[in-house]
């Protein structure tokens, strides 16, 4: 253990005293680095938030934005991090640092050192230009307004969705935002991002009580996860991290395998689009560009940036979350699931994955290899997530549609919702109500009405399971309100 | 003007200064509490045993605890050598033998590590006797639980003149708690030092009670212990009362062991230990006449005061004192008691209690208004103070003119009526969709209403050098009290803001000290520092008339030069003079008292002038409501509000955003839940973490957010002329719940009295929606001209299940002689 050791603002520092659970967070603390802060210890306030050499696909680096409580420290093994302390320092700020502390950006100044590293990875973000404002945002509000998401300099607000601060209102942090520049010439962290990020290190850690182990190949990995089948897979872990916090989780045996490149593959084929289980849902949105609007909806919605570097499509599908939020847009896209084994790779439909709560169909000797996408997608998609907060917020209700009309007629309808049962499940009956009908707002009356009865809702701190069924009858509604379709009777 | 009021030339205060600490805090250098704990050698980690039961006596077996590795000791309620209370109403045993809510710590596990000692408290064995147990605020009426002694204000003839007035109204509001969620946990740090003192560092509010708790539960006189506040990462009030039984937790472990013990709570352990903003439950009949004008209003307020009391009574008492917020009631009587129940101990929270009271008034008024048949803004415009009237409880309302000037300058400045027309225009062209725009006025009294604690000291050192150091008792929980503190000393000695320091908070320098709370922190405080400041500046006057062969009085102080009437005379720098004085044997540090003069208040009969004056502000917010969700957001926030003339423009400016975003967020987003059923989880609070309890996030920031300080607005008998900042406008959150309330009656008929829950989440407003459809729909189906009550009372029924049964019980909008409206 003596030879794991992590790049520090910029200085190599031994890692030393850890378990397979200590989080970074609390190592960085010990080693005196207290500008990362414990706000909640579940990936939800920011306040941790670091900055991570991550690899680009081009074969640069991005500086990665995460939530520290969340990651392991060990999982750092080589890697590069920055903290606040190593932007910059009370003589010599960094540039945000700096807008943070003039336009009253912080108050109790508890949350700004993770603000800080939030901005700096939005500061860094290779393609932020003046004039990046996009549609999307604008049509979103009525009157025409302009989007209220970007800077003039290209700031992405969303960039700082994972953060919250209970002193400001928000305003003074954005006005920071806002009045960023671009990274000087000489700036070490910019001239960074030329460079390859760090690879994967192979890693054990610990003995027979609680082992960490990142194997060096997917063939090991599999092999360990046969022998020892009560291991506990961990890929982004922002699940594994909470339980770990929260409810003090201690598993002998943690297997890391986000860095396996037979879980990051990403093919566009004419049948499929493969998406690798270990890509973080903010490279799988990066990399799709666009290609497969349902999952474009969804992305800004769920959790945050924070959570969206870090968290995997594979995890997400293998917490089994009955309301997960990929996962029903993902039933509505007819998604499969690659499982591989030592034994060889199945593919199971993810309607099949789900078996109960929080189980699934995947043995506990295979791991999730990848997610297919069936191609063509549907023509109209759309997903609705019901929560109480707009942003970086679990839903009550999430409900995805992926409705194909063919001359103005239902040709197939595949509905995915979560929150309303045990598993993420198919609105089977709300589909075969709209199938064959026309597509109008008689049909949609209908099928709402189906829609309102799906799934067994409960109540809980999040909402009333009558709202949860109402919240299901409304959103078809509102998907044929917001999509009228030339000369369909509406 | 007076001399606290008044201004020299090209003060220091009043310019816009960013936060003292703001680039320690970008930079990750600024030091909390628990920062100190990693560098601190041979420090033990502090971990709660927390009761699993609602209401249970308890007993303990900590011996399979001690088995564990890296344990050191566990303490119970034999070690302690004082007094076992971790309270000033001793209802509140440090460790105690019944557990009074769940997640009661029962006893600490002191350990190596954190690891440890949660492990630890784990293997802690506690055997539970259940008791019944009294969970919602009705559970509490019913079983006639209440605690601390119920006050009334009364005014007039309340009852005679509900029996006459042409119209009447009765109903029930009910308000949820909040959680502060100050990003920063509570925290401390003890450690006995060379000497023997115990020393400990809190995250506290009020560090001189923090020490009197610390000091009795050791048995020790106070000037054995004392306590330092660095800063906090956000109080709100959550760090007034709450710290002191940790910090005494720590302090006696690092007593018992000699070793230095941390204690922080983790965030569940934060929201499940310590107190709340109180939920409110509101019986209220109130009397109008033809005009709109309120005659009556009699109400009685029934405060969760959770399982001890707390802060409840003056808490109860602020609600009491604003129910009439900013209006006139010529004949009121307002009735508060305090239910005991088996949750936190509720305490305060930003506004304590003053929101609440103000809730009760605009949810009126919000209510009745269609029913009345005036619109919302008119009738609320209709009832403000004017000049030479006084409250209920016989203060009166010095420059009630503002108020006015206020919402007038507002509804211009907002361009609040065209822009009605236009949602009006909007509102018409979609059925799905509906804006609103409300207007509503504060007006919040300043002082503690506990008048002994309107006191404050300071200790102010120059050194020979000319820097200066400034001790005051007051503590900075974020709210920019120090960067005030800093510009009143500035000022107050001539010298720039860059040569004075601010020391952290210690009992050693300022003994006795109020908390800092009740927005009061820069009045009293900055009172004086100014004082001591200014008897250093006369002995230094006298020293400098001597070098400038002017009159004492004729020296003058700026720019940290001194010199004489004119600007053509010689002058020295500060630190010249400084030197002079030194070697003159002139005292070169002073200590600084203030006490607010002109108060008096008469608790029993709850008559007097409490405050030494009131802040004014008035917000007009447009929200838009999704008719498919209930899911409302903020299109624009417009705020004029009065800091009378600002000690730190910057400062004010982001306390008057920060408490608008966060009042906003208790009255529509923010939901604490307890299970309130009768299962094994009876009493356990369901939101006890960041991913259940959401508060305000970026994406609820106003899109458009216009707030300006009013201007001239010199405050005489105040620091500087400023006013209190940092609760008032958490009340101009009222007008996004009426501007949601607003977009909601644009759903129903017109005349439909709209009942709201609150906080008015999504699904709250939703079911408020429903209401008003099913209203709409009833009102086309029956002839034209049918009743406004009609649609009222189903909304009122629907929303009172959403809330409690006691909701229901008179929920429904009673209205007389509502045909001669229509």
């Amino acid at each position: 253990m003596d030879h794991i050791g992590v790049t520090v603002n910029g200085r190599q520092r031994p890692m030393v005293g850890v378990s397979a659970h200590t989080s970074a967070l609390d190592w960085l603390r010990g080693i005196g680095l207290t500008g990362c802060k414990e706000g909640c210890a579940e990936g939800e306030c920011g306040a941790c938030a670091v900055l991570l050499a991550t690899p680009r696909d081009d074969g640069g680096t991005d500086w990665t934005a995460v939530n520290a409580c969340l990651v392991p420290a060990v999982a750092l093994d080589g890697q590069e991090v920055v903290t606040a302390e190593g932007l910059g320092t009370p003589e010599q700020p960094h540039e945000v640092q700096e807008r943070l502390a003039e336009a009253g950006g912080s108050q109790c100044g508890y949350c700004t050192p993770g603000f800080a590293c939030s901005m700096a990875g939005e500061f860094y973000r290779l393609g932020r230009r003046a004039g990046e404002a996009d549609a999307a945002d604008a049509a979103d509000t009525v009157d025409g307004r302009t989007d209220a998401h970007h800077g003039p300099n290209g700031f992405d607000l969303h960039a700082l969705a994972g953060n919250l601060c209970r002193c400001t209102g928000y305003r003074p942090i954005r006005d920071a935002a806002f009045a960023l520049s671009d990274p000087e010439s000489g700036d070490p962290l910019a001239e960074r991002r030329d460079r390859p990020a760090p690879g994967a290190v192979a890693t054990r850690l610990g003995d027979d009580g609680e082992r960490f182990v990142r194997p060096a190949s997917l063939d090991e990995a599999l092999e360990l996860l046969r022998d020892e089948p009560d291991a506990v897979l961990a890929a982004g872990t922002t699940d594994w991290g909470v339980d770990v916090n929260l409810r003090g989780r201690r598993a002998p045996l943690t297997i890391a395998i986000e860095r396996l490149p037979e879980l990051r593959t990403f093919e566009v084929g004419d049948a499929s689009i493969e998406l690798g289980a270990a890509l973080s849902l903010s490279e799988v949105q990066h990399r799709l560009d666009g290609r497969i609007p349902l999952l474009d909806e969804l992305f800004p919605l769920f959790a945050s940036p924070l959570i969206r570097n870090r968290a995997t499509i594979g995890g997400n599908l293998g917490t089994a979350s009955p309301i997960g939020d990929t996962s029903p847009a993902l039933l509505a896209l007819e998604a499969r699931v690659v499982l591989v084994s030592a034994d060889g790779e199945r593919e199971v439909d993810l309607a099949d994955f789900f078996t109960g709560y929080r189980t699934t169909a995947r043995r506990p000797d295979e791991l999730i290899r990848s997610v297919r996408v069936p191609l063509p997608l549907a023509g109209l998609a759309s997903f609705h997530k019901i929560s109480k907060r707009r942003f970086d917020d679990i839903s009550s209700v999430a409900v995805a549609f992926a409705i194909d009309l063919d001359d103005g007629v239902v040709a197939s309808a595949r509905i995915g919702l979560g929150g309303v049962a045990a598993t993420p499940i198919r609105a089977r009956a709300t589909e075969a109500a709209l199938a064959g009908r026309t597509w109008d707002r008689e049909t949609v009356r209908d099928a709402a009405s189906v829609l309102a009865t799906e799934g067994t809702p409960m109540s809980d701190h999040r909402a009333s399971a009558e709202y949860r069924s109402l919240m299901l009858g409304t959103a078809l509604l509102k998907l044929h309100r917001s999509t009228p379709l030339e000369g369909v009777p509406a | 003007m007076t001399d606290l009021a008044s201004r020299p030339r090209d003060p220091v205060v009043g310019t816009a200064t960013p936060h003292e600490s703001a680039v320690q805090h970008a930079t990750g250098a600024a030091v909390y509490t628990d920062d100190l704990a990693p560098s601190t050698a041979h420090v033990l980690t502090a971990w709660p045993v927390q009761s699993a039961h609602t209401h249970a006596v308890v007993t303990l077996d900590v011996a399979p605890a001690l088995e564990v590795p890296g344990v050191v000791r566990v303490l119970t309620a034999d070690d302690v050598p004082g007094v076992n209370d971790a309270g000033v109403k001793h209802d509140e045993p440090l460790f105690p033998s019944e557990a009074m809510y769940h997640g009661h710590a029962l006893a600490w596990v002191l350990a190596e590590t954190a690891d440890a000692a949660r492990a630890g408290a784990e293997a802690v064995q506690v055997a539970y006797e259940p008791l019944p147990s009294l969970v919602t605020i009705q559970d509490a009426i019913d079983a006639d639980s209440f605690q601390g002694i119920p006050r009334t204000i009364r005014r007039g003839d309340p009852e005679d003149a509900l029996a006459t007035a042409p119209h009447v109204f009765q109903g029930v509001s009910v308000v949820g708690g909040q959680e502060h969620f100050y990003l920063e946990t509570h925290a401390a740090l003890a450690r006995i030092d060379s000497e023997g003192q115990v020393f400990i560092e809190s995250s506290t509010q009020h560090p001189s009670e923090t020490q009197e708790i610390v000091a009795h539960v050791l048995g020790l006189p106070s000037n054995r212990v004392t306590v330092e506040c660095l800063r906090m990462g956000g109080g709100f009030g959550g760090k007034e009362m709450q710290p002191h039984g940790l910090a005494a937790v720590a302090a006696l472990g690092a007593t018992l062991t000699g070793r230095p013990v941390r204690l922080r709570l983790n965030r569940t352990q934060d929201l499940t230990m310590t107190g709340k903003r109180h939920p409110f439950h509101a019986t209220w009949t109130a009397g109008f006449d033809d005009d709109g004008r309120i005659i009556a209003l009699a109400t009685t307020l029934t405060a969760d005061g959770g399982w001890s009391l707390d802060l409840s009574e003056p808490v109860m008492g602020r609600a009491l004192c604003h129910v009439d917020n900013a209006y006139w009631i010529p004949h009121f009587v307002a009735q508060g008691r305090i239910a005991k129940t088996n949750k936190t101990s509720q305490t305060a929270f930003r506004g304590f209690g003053g929101p609440q009271g103000m809730f009760v008034i605009e949810d009126i008024l919000g209510r009745v208004a269609p029913l009345l048949g005036l619109d919302a803004a008119t009738l609320r415009e209709r009832n403000l103070y004017v000049p030479d009237q006084t409250t209920p409880y016989g203060q009166p309302v010095r420059h009630a003119e503002r108020l006015r000037a206020i919402w007038d300058d507002l509804r211009t400045s907002s361009d609040f009526d065209a822009r009605r027309a236009r949602i009006a225009a909007f509102n018409a062209e979609h059925e799905d969709v509906k804006r609103g725009l409300a207007i509503t006025p504060v007006k919040f009294g300043i002082s503690f209403t506990l008048t002994a604690y309107n006191q404050a000291g300071a200790l102010v050192h120059v050194y020979k050098d000319g820097s200066v150091l400034v001790n005051h008792g007051g503590t900075e929980m974020g709210q920019g009290l120090h960067t005030k503190m800093l510009q009143v000393a500035a000022t107050a000695l001539g010298v720039r803001l860059e040569s004075v320091r601010l020391a952290p908070t210690r009992t050693d320098k300022v003994p006795n000290t109020s908390a800092t709370a009740a927005s009061s922190g820069a009045d009293l405080n900055g009172g004086a520092v100014k004082h001591a400041c200014e008897q250093i500046r006369e002995r230094l006057a006298a020293v400098a008339g001597r070098m400038l062969e002017v009159d004492a009085r004729d020296v003058r102080f700026g720019d940290g030069r001194v010199s004489g009437l004119g600007a053509s005379g010689p002058s020295f720098t500060f630190a010249e003079v400084v030197q002079a004085a030194y070697h003159q044997r002139v005292q070169l540090w002073a200590s600084g008292f203030y006490r607010t003069a002109g108060l008096h208040w008469d608790t029993e009969r709850m008559q007097g002038e409490p405050f030494k004056y009131f802040a004014y502000g008035a917000a007009a917010t447009e929200v838009e409501v999704d008719g498919f969700t209930g899911a409302s957001r903020m299109l624009r926030v417009d705020i004029l509000h009065d800091v009378g003339d600002s000690l730190s423009p910057l400062i004010d400016l982001g306390q008057v955003e920060g408490a608008f975003v966060q009042g906003a967020g208790w009255l529509t987003l923010e939901e604490l839940r307890w299970d309130e059923t009768d299962g094994p989880g009876r009493g356990r609070l369901l939101t006890q973490s960041a991913s259940t309890y959401k508060l305000p996030s970026f994406s609820e920031m106003p899109e458009e957010f216009n707030v300006r300080l009013l201007e001239d607005a010199a405050e005489d008998g105040v620091v500087y002329g400023s006013k209190a900042v940092g609760e008032p406008p958490l009340m101009l959150a009222f007008s996004v719940r009426e501007a949601i309330r607003e977009a909601v009656a644009a759903f129903g008929p017109v005349g439909c009295s709209i009942d709201l829950g609150a906080p008015s989440t999504a699904e709250a407003t939703y079911r408020a929606i429903l209401a008003a459809q099913a209203a709409a729909e009833a009102d086309g189906a029956a002839e034209s001209g049918a009743e406004p009550a009609v649609g009222s009372s189903a909304a009122s029924t629907d929303a009172a299940t959403r809330t409690d049964a006691a909701a229901s019980v008179g929920a429904a909008v009673r209205s007389r002689f509502l045909s001669s409206e229509s």
